[in-house]
């Protein structure tokens, strides 16, 4: 039975940044879960999730057998920590805005 | 130590403002062979200048003296070497105020090094090109405050053969603070790009203290962590071949786990096959780690390859200043009055006061952190469902909520404008609006650009106590 989670429920983050550039990391908690994020947790879904904030490139790292991605955006922090005006200019808190994307998963055994 | 030992490092502070008392425990009972304490940021960096510029004395940590008298009889005492870029824009001021901290403890008979070269202030010319296209210095239109290459582990080597007790840098890049003890201990070759690769790592893994042993993680319900008030800094076992285990003391609160190592893994880096550093090229895509016991994560299979030709600098130019205000309102219609003083702010700054500077305006609990990643327009107060989860509340649900202003301005007239407004709001804007709190922040801007290895020398200066 298919059912729709946020990321939050099979998944860990991080968020990091350097100058106007965040990396997002995500790991999930169980290795079975790593192919479902890889496939519906691209690039291309967070640019469009987020249009506001990605206004540059998005690139995704794969570590397979860390079972983690590697987010890495480009003009995403509203000019970085020196000239944002958010309240949080070092985007710690991404990787919270990341795991509140859903994914649909196809398994019985998720609480 | 000898050379078959394993080398016991540990961190003592991973930011400017990080804790004290995890260090001491660590000094104490940590049987560590070296410590570092990581406390530069590219703002501190700045405004170590600013400060140096005004007093030729000052423009390193101001937290130095507090860290060093907490923990320099117990480096001594238990044979612990101290490495800090506590020196910030002034090793050679710090290592002076160290020297006499050391001789008021009584601790005499000690070596101080302040490694300084870093600062390449002169070398930065109008033309200097920038590491953003077609961009060089005179394009940024603002004042230069300084300019610092990131130093490698081998400017710190000198002070180890001179047996330096204490050493104090100015800009080094963080992981080459902790790889450059290991290149000391074991006599790592400066071309062994592998084994480099692998003290980077763990140089990577420690340098922001906490945030490898629990903290940085903790989301009750999903990641609990035991005893966050009190978590301990970390411990890194380090194996002559640069593989290691990392841990905490035990007592300590926190928690090391794969998860908790995972995270930090990828923490600030970009492409896991290149992790550029002054000493290596760090290859992080194939490491591994495993739980080798309770709060132990063994790590290993990093790589590494030939340095980089260059050196990155960071160039920081004054910033003006940034304004922040805020006021609250709460219970029944709140959301409608907050927005109500947004409004107000608006049209007082931009269209009375005729300010162009840069002006946010936020409802702190529902739109201050997410709404602007969903696209919505901010001063609108509005709902920002495109924002996924962003957003935390429509506007009449809202019984509790904080008005925040931000403005950055190259005047402090024009700051301490915003802040006056936000206050006026008490006596001429919406009902039972409370609690005003402001403050004006000097600001920084700061860009990248490199430097030709040779055209930096890193310098030493030795001090005994």
């Amino acid at each position: 039975m298919k059912r729709t989670v946020p990321l939050r429920d099979i998944a860990h983050a991080r968020a990091g940044d350097k100058g106007n550039r965040s990396n997002v990391s995500l790991f999930v908690f169980d290795p079975a879960d790593y192919p479902l994020i890889k496939a519906q947790v691209t690039a291309e879904r967070l640019k469009t999730a987020f249009p506001g904030l990605l206004k540059g490139r998005v690139q995704r790292f794969e570590l397979d057998h860390l079972f983690g991605l590697n987010f890495v955006m480009d003009q995403a922090l509203e000019g970085g920590v020196n000239l944002s005006l958010n309240l949080d200019s070092h985007g710690k808190s991404w990787s919270f805005l990341v795991l509140g994307l859903t994914v649909e998963i196809d398994r019985e055994d998720m609480g | 130590m000898s050379g078959t030992e394993r080398f016991r490092l540990g961190t003592g502070a991973g930011f400017s403002a990080d804790r004290l008392d995890p260090a001491v425990d660590l000094v104490t009972e940590g049987e560590l062979d070296a410590i570092v304490f990581e406390c530069i940021g590219e703002r501190t960096l700045a405004f170590g200048h600013r400060d140096r510029l005004s007093d030729p004395a000052k423009g390193y940590n101001p937290l130095l003296e507090r860290r060093l008298r907490a923990v320099l009889p117990g480096c001594i005492a238990n044979g612990t070497r101290l490495i800090t870029n506590m020196g910030v824009a002034n090793p050679n001021a710090a290592a002076s105020q160290a020297v006499e901290v050391a001789r008021e403890l009584g601790l005499w008979g000690r070596r101080i090094a302040a490694v300084g070269g870093d600062d390449v202030t002169d070398q930065i010319t109008p033309d200097t090109e920038l590491d953003e296209p077609g961009l060089r210095i005179s394009d940024v239109g603002r004042k230069m405050v300084g300019a610092n290459a990131y130093l490698g582990a081998d400017a710190i080597l000198p002070a180890f053969d001179a047996e330096a007790d204490v050493v104090i840098t100015g800009r080094v890049a963080d992981p080459s603070l902790f790889l450059a003890p290991l290149c000391h201990a074991f006599g790592w070759l400066p071309d062994d790009w592998a084994t480099l690769g692998a003290g980077t790592l763990v140089g990577h893994l420690m340098e922001c203290a906490a945030q490898v042993t629990g903290g940085y993680f903790a989301d009750p319900g999903k990641k609990d962590v035991d005893n966050l008030a009190y978590v301990g800094f970390p411990i890194a076992e380090v194996d002559p071949d640069g593989g290691a285990v990392i841990t905490k003391l035990t007592r300590a609160g926190g928690l090391v786990s794969e998860r908790t190592v995972k995270e930090q893994l990828l923490y600030e880096v970009h492409d896991p096959n290149a992790y550029l550093t002054p000493d290596v090229t760090a290859d992080f895509s194939q490491v591994t780690l495993g739980q080798a016991g309770d709060h132990r994560v063994r790590i290993g299979g990093a790589g590494g390859a030939k340095r980089p030709d260059h050196l990155k600098v960071t160039v920081a130019f004054d910033g003006g200043f940034l304004a922040e205000a805020g006021v609250s309102y709460a219970g029944p219609g709140a959301g409608r009055r907050a927005k109500l003083a947004l409004d107000i702010l608006e049209e007082r700054m931009t269209r009375l006061h005729g300010s162009n500077a840069p002006l946010r305006l936020d409802l702190i609990g529902q739109n201050a952190l997410h709404a602007a990643a969903g696209g919505a327009s901010i001063a609108s107060g509005a709902s920002t469902a495109g924002g996924a989860s962003a957003a935390g509340g429509e506007i009449d649900e809202l019984t509790d909520v904080r008005v925040r202003a931000a403005l950055r301005a190259d005047s402090r007239d024009m700051a301490e404008l915003l802040l006056w407004e936000v206050e006026a709001l008490l006596c001429c804007g919406p009902a039972g609006g409370g609690g005003f709190r402001g403050q004006i922040t000097p600001s920084v801007v700061t860009h990248s650009a490199y430097i030709e290895r040779d055209r930096v020398q890193p310098t030493l200066r030795l001090v005994e106590t």
